[in-house]
């Protein structure tokens, strides 16, 4: 291993910048206001680029430790970000929703044994071991949440989002479904039952969501691009095509 | 335990953000946060508290003002710190000391996919244990408050819902007190519906339903 003089200066500079906020992970947490979290939220939901956060420097600082002791390889990190980034992520529940919307048995058998469904296209693995699929319907509608923390089913939709982890939804999806729907822009009628899913053990949820109306033309890989994320957790409904007669 | 973690039916936390786009990280530092705590894999002695218990006895204000990956980050460092593989002077200075101890990590580029896509199923195919109810029964979940992890949430105890799928026999995941999980305790798993009129009273609608899988000491005959 390197001694102290081999490194760059910068990086030397870096780290004792970063050392007050490492203690800090310990000593005190990062005490924000409700306010700043929705700001917060409302900042990174528009895309904007905020300063480094002390928690950003306290995870570079605990990353440059572990690696320099040998303890963790930073190309690991590297893979593990790619994994979640480029493979294992809601293209592949997409794929999924879309081969039930062509494919009238495998949707049988998808609604039948979601994990050998999901598995028939090459999806599974951690927090999808036992997946169950609830369809969406002109009377129902399906919305999957965990209360208690974040499960979430990882080989089809990937890590959860912000939104999926956090109080609000956490807290209301349970007790005010419809409120939650009209938040994302979705209302329904009163005699459409709402279906929660509190994913409390270790059975997780995908959301079969209705086929559009104006795409029986459509390809299975052109239906697959209009899925979203929201549709399949159910907190939104597929959108129509752009020029498609609703 | 009746933490801040046991949210659902809770008030007052605020406007959801709806407009979140696709992306897993919406900063570099949440990537590399996951990466680490997924990198650093199984370290530290066999017997280990439940993950989800510590951060379910975490100060309820501090729950509720970290940031979801900084908090797994901070339960990271405690666990680092507690099997003395860290040391507050390292963190404190942002530099390694040689002379501290180490482990060697199992999680390496060469193994991190299999790693990741690795199956941990708890359900308990090998074990034959016959189902105290059946799908379609009335059952209530039991009015408890154990002071260590529970899969049971606060917001159904105490009300009747019906069996509507039985799932086999899991590995229960309640702990002790302290955390660790109870041994020894394999039962079945089932699907509970509850009418969202039984869970909220009268002002929910009468179609609505809330579903949850209980394990079935949780249960008791309605």
């Amino acid at each position: 291993m390197a001694n102290e003089a081999d490194k760059p200066v910068g990086r030397r500079k870096f780290l004792s910048d970063a050392a007050a906020g490492t203690a800090g992970l310990v000593a005190a947490p990062n005490m924000r206001s409700p306010e700043e979290a929705e700001g917060q939220a409302r900042e990174q939901d528009q895309g904007h680029q905020a300063a480094p956060s002390d928690v950003a420097l306290r995870v570079k600082a605990l990353e440059s430790i572990l690696v320099e002791k040998g303890m963790i390889d930073p190309a690991t990190i590297d893979a593990v970000i790619e994994t979640y980034e480029s493979k294992v992520g809601p293209r592949n529940g997409a794929r999924v929703v879309a081969r039930a919307w062509v494919d009238a048995a495998y949707r049988k058998r998808l609604l039948a044994d979601g994990t050998a469904a999901i598995g028939e296209l090459g999806y599974g693995g951690a927090q999808g071991e036992h997946m169950v699929v609830v369809e969406n319907t002109p009377a129902v509608h399906n919305l999957v949440v965990c209360t208690l923390c974040s499960c979430y089913p990882w080989p089809v939709l990937g890590l959860p989002p912000t939104w999926y982890k956090s109080a609000p939804y956490r807290s209301r999806a349970v007790i005010d479904p419809r409120g939650v729907l009209r938040e994302f822009g979705v209302t329904l009628a009163d005699d459409v039952q709402v279906r929660v899913w509190d994913s409390t053990a270790e059975i997780r949820y995908l959301v079969l969501p209705e086929r559009p109306p104006g795409t029986e033309r459509m390809t299975e890989e052109q239906l697959a691009a209009l899925v979203t994320r929201n549709a399949m957790v159910g907190v939104a409904k597929v959108p129509a095509p752009r020029g498609a007669a609703a | 335990m009746n933490g801040i973690h046991d949210m659902g039916g809770m008030h007052g936390m605020g406007p959801i953000a709806v407009r979140e786009d696709e992306r897993p990280f919406h900063a570099e530092w949440e990537g590399r946060a996951w990466g680490l705590i997924r990198a650093a894999g199984p370290f530290g002695p066999a017997r280990r508290r439940n993950f989800r218990y510590e951060h379910e006895i975490l100060p309820p204000a501090q729950y509720l003002q970290m940031q979801y990956y900084e908090r797994f980050i901070k339960l990271l460092v405690d666990r680092l710190i507690a099997a003395k593989l860290l040391t507050q002077a390292e963190l404190d200075s942002g530099r390694a000391d040689q002379a501290s101890p180490k482990f060697t990590p199992r999680v390496t580029p060469a193994n991190v996919a299999e790693q990741l896509a690795r199956r941990r199923s708890l359900r308990r195919d090998d074990l034959r244990i016959a189902p105290r109810f059946r799908v379609g029964q009335g059952v209530r979940a039991r009015n408890i408050n154990p002071v260590g992890h529970t899969r049971l949430p606060r917001y159904m105890r105490g009300h009747r819902g019906t069996i509507v799928a039985d799932h086999g026999i899991f590995d229960f995941q309640d702990t002790d007190a302290e955390g660790y999980t109870l041994p020894d305790r394999p039962q079945h798993v089932y699907t509970v519906s509850f009418s969202a009129r039984e869970l909220w009273g009268e002002t929910a609608n009468a179609r609505d339903t809330v579903h949850a899988e209980l394990w079935e000491e949780y249960l008791e005959r309605a």
